[in-house]
């Protein structure tokens, strides 16, 4: 059962973005790409991650796709005859030169990870053997805060300030020019 | 029993469909979604390995610094593409030719 639900959101997820780079509208792509964000998600919970599947649907459903959907808007005059005008090629010729490069590279990645799959690194067999893995009854979440406030304090207040940063890079940039 | 070998093999799929609309798109914005696929990829392999580390969390922890970088980059990323096709009305990277102010 716990298979079958794996292999379900892979598909989903694998397959939704295989649709989201092949569809030629972009407004059904930005639409369908809250699927796979959701399939992944997911595929989250399945490594005993529920606190980050839970971001992953805040933050990237919740921020970035709204995001990107305000600025497909403001940057395609041409939405609203680009939605209603379905036309006969649903979806795009794929470019054959960045498929192969791509196929490519997917072959290189399953192939390491074949080999590699016999000689696992010693941690984690080290922590199987005395049985430091997570299961699926420990508190992720209690746990995960006090890591955040001890052990990685650091690094969460430099990503705060970084993040500040940002969204005032990001606003400084997206206004509007003054009249001079 | 789902192993490390199967998160491993998602998460590479993701990431070369990632890398396919970053070479082949010609819509800033799907280069950028193509961007975010590979962060997830990147994210799920994070956490598939982060399950065998329960003294430190580290995999975890650093999946949901990896979530805020990325949230911080579509945010610039947007807003440059915004003052772009300000300046040239087209979104397409292969008619933005010319560095020049």
């Amino acid at each position: 059962m716990e298979k079958f639900l794996f292999y379900a959101f892979a598909l989903l997820a694998i397959g939704s973005a295989l649709l989201v780079v092949n569809l030629k509208n972009t407004a059904r792509a930005l639409f369908l790409f809250f699927i796979t964000l959701f399939g992944m998600a997911g595929l989250f919970l399945f490594a005993l991650a529920d606190f980050v599947a839970i971001t992953q649907i805040m933050v990237y459903v919740g921020g970035v796709l709204i995001l990107m959907i305000f600025a497909f808007m403001l940057s395609n005059k041409a939405l609203l005859s680009d939605m209603q005008n379905i036309s006969t090629h649903f979806l795009s010729i794929p470019n054959w030169q960045s498929l192969l490069l791509s196929l490519g590279f997917l072959t290189v990645m399953i192939y390491g990870v074949i080999t590699w799959q016999d000689q696992m690194p010693n941690w984690i067999l080290e922590n199987i053997k005395t049985g430091d893995i997570i299961q699926a009854t420990d508190n992720n979440i209690n746990q995960l805060g006090v890591k955040f406030m001890t052990q990685y304090v650091l690094p969460f207040e430099v990503i705060s300030i970084f993040l500040l940063m940002a969204l005032i890079g990001a606003a400084h940039l997206s206004r509007k020019e003054e009249q001079r | 029993m789902i192993t490390l070998t199967h998160f491993l093999v998602v998460s590479a799929c993701i990431f070369c469909i990632g890398l396919y609309a970053v070479l082949a798109k010609r819509n800033a914005i799907l280069i950028l979604v193509g961007i975010e696929l590979m962060i997830n990829a990147a994210i799920l392999n994070f956490v598939a390995f982060g399950r065998y580390d329960k003294i430190n969390y580290g995999g975890q922890v650093f999946a949901l610094f990896a979530i805020v970088l990325a949230a911080a980059a579509v945010a610039v990323g947007l807003a440059i593409i915004l003052s772009v096709y300000r300046h040239y009305k087209t979104i397409n990277p292969d008619n933005i030719t010319d560095l020049r102010d």
